[in-house]
């Protein structure tokens, strides 16, 4: 199967709301998480979409 | 010397001269490669020579000769299938790739361009032998001219109405009008996406220009025309950078979103405006109706 697009990171400040069995990144404050899906979109070559003020993903399109 | 060296010589040469003419159309569809045009004049050679030779040997009832035509038919079908196969591996290094739609679209101009030429040669031969210098002649300024309608497809600019809008964020979505283009994440990027990106509308004038830019391959040709004209604010790297283009599903206009390096709107508008209508894209739902004895439009 052929997978058009992947979520390769999840970047959280509530660890609670995330699924399991992901890369996921728990941050401090909106801040951090702000800076640390700059670097990981960077690196990962993918888009860091926000899906609710707690969470955010980065998805390979 | 055959009497037949001179209209042969000239249907060759009109021929070949229409190809330079319609070369110089494309070529902002397909950049001025040198080595590229060679091939293309080359071929262009061949096949107004075919079409030019096919005259006299008919003439001399040489019938035989008219399958040199059939081997010229699967000859520039190849062509057809060289620049589709170069188009389709360079388009993965493109930043915005032109899109098969695009790709085939050029391919098809191409092959139909060598039949032209044939057809050119031919006819101008035959007026030549028929009618002498000056029926060549005319001949061939007319057969130029018909070339040059035939070649020159449709523009977006007939079919929509375009209008510049200035993008913007609700929460994560970055808006054109009220067209919702994408989610991006990170605020950094979304002051990046306001300060370099444009919006457009593009408004169908009738129900067969909402297919027609409802196309995917016909939105990637938009795209793809303006980041060459007006350059592109995007790397490698740089996903979130993406010009996109999406619908408004309730009236089928269209919502292109761009990053241009030149942010000039009257040009943008134009270019978009000069970007071809792909054959593969255009549809006309509405003649079907007319077929069918129903009420058009």
């Amino acid at each position: 199967m052929n997978l058009e697009k992947v979520i390769l990171a999840v970047l959280t400040t509530n660890p609670k709301k995330v699924p399991s069995g992901m890369n996921v990144f728990i941050c401090d404050n909106e801040e951090e998480m702000e800076r640390m899906g700059t670097n990981l979109e960077a690196i990962l070559d993918g888009i860091a979409h926000s899906i609710s003020d707690e969470i955010m993903i980065i998805v390979k399109h | 010397m055959s009497e037949y060296v001179y209209p042969v010589l000239f249907g060759l040469i009109t021929g070949i001269l229409s190809r330079l003419l319609m070369l110089r159309t494309d070529y902002r569809q397909y950049p001025t490669y040198l080595h590229g045009k060679i091939i293309h004049i080359a071929l262009g050679v061949i096949a107004s020579s075919l079409g030019a030779i096919a005259v006299p040997a008919l003439i001399e009832q040489e019938y035989t000769a008219i399958t040199f035509l059939t081997l010229a038919a699967s000859q520039f079908r190849e062509v057809r299938n060289m620049e589709r196969n170069t188009l389709s591996q360079l388009d993965q290094y493109e930043l915005v790739p032109r899109g098969n739609t695009y790709i085939e679209g050029i391919a098809i101009a191409f092959e139909s361009r060598n039949y032209l030429v044939i057809l050119t040669s031919m006819v101008t031969t035959i007026f030549y032998i028929f009618f002498g210098f000056w029926g060549g002649v005319v001949s061939a300024l007319g057969m130029i001219f018909i070339s040059r309608i035939l070649m020159d497809g449709g523009k977006i600019k007939d079919i929509v109405d375009i209008e510049y809008v200035e993008p913007k964020f609700i929460g994560e979505g970055l808006y054109v009008d009220n067209i919702y283009i994408m989610n991006v994440g990170l605020p950094e990027r979304q002051k990046e996406l306001l300060k370099y990106g444009m919006g457009f509308i593009l408004k169908p004038k009738n129900f067969n220009a909402r297919t027609t830019i409802a196309n995917l391959g016909q939105r990637q040709a938009i795209l793809h025309d303006v980041s060459t004209a007006l350059g592109v604010y995007r790397d490698s790297g740089t996903p979130a950078l993406v010009p996109l283009a999406k619908r408004d599903l309730d009236d089928g206009k269209v919502g292109i979103f761009i990053l241009p390096q030149e942010k000039d709107i009257g040009k943008a508008i134009e270019i978009i405006g000069n970007t071809p209508t792909l054959e593969n894209a255009i549809r006309m739902p509405t003649k079907r109706k007319k077929q069918e004895g129903g009420e058009a439009e």
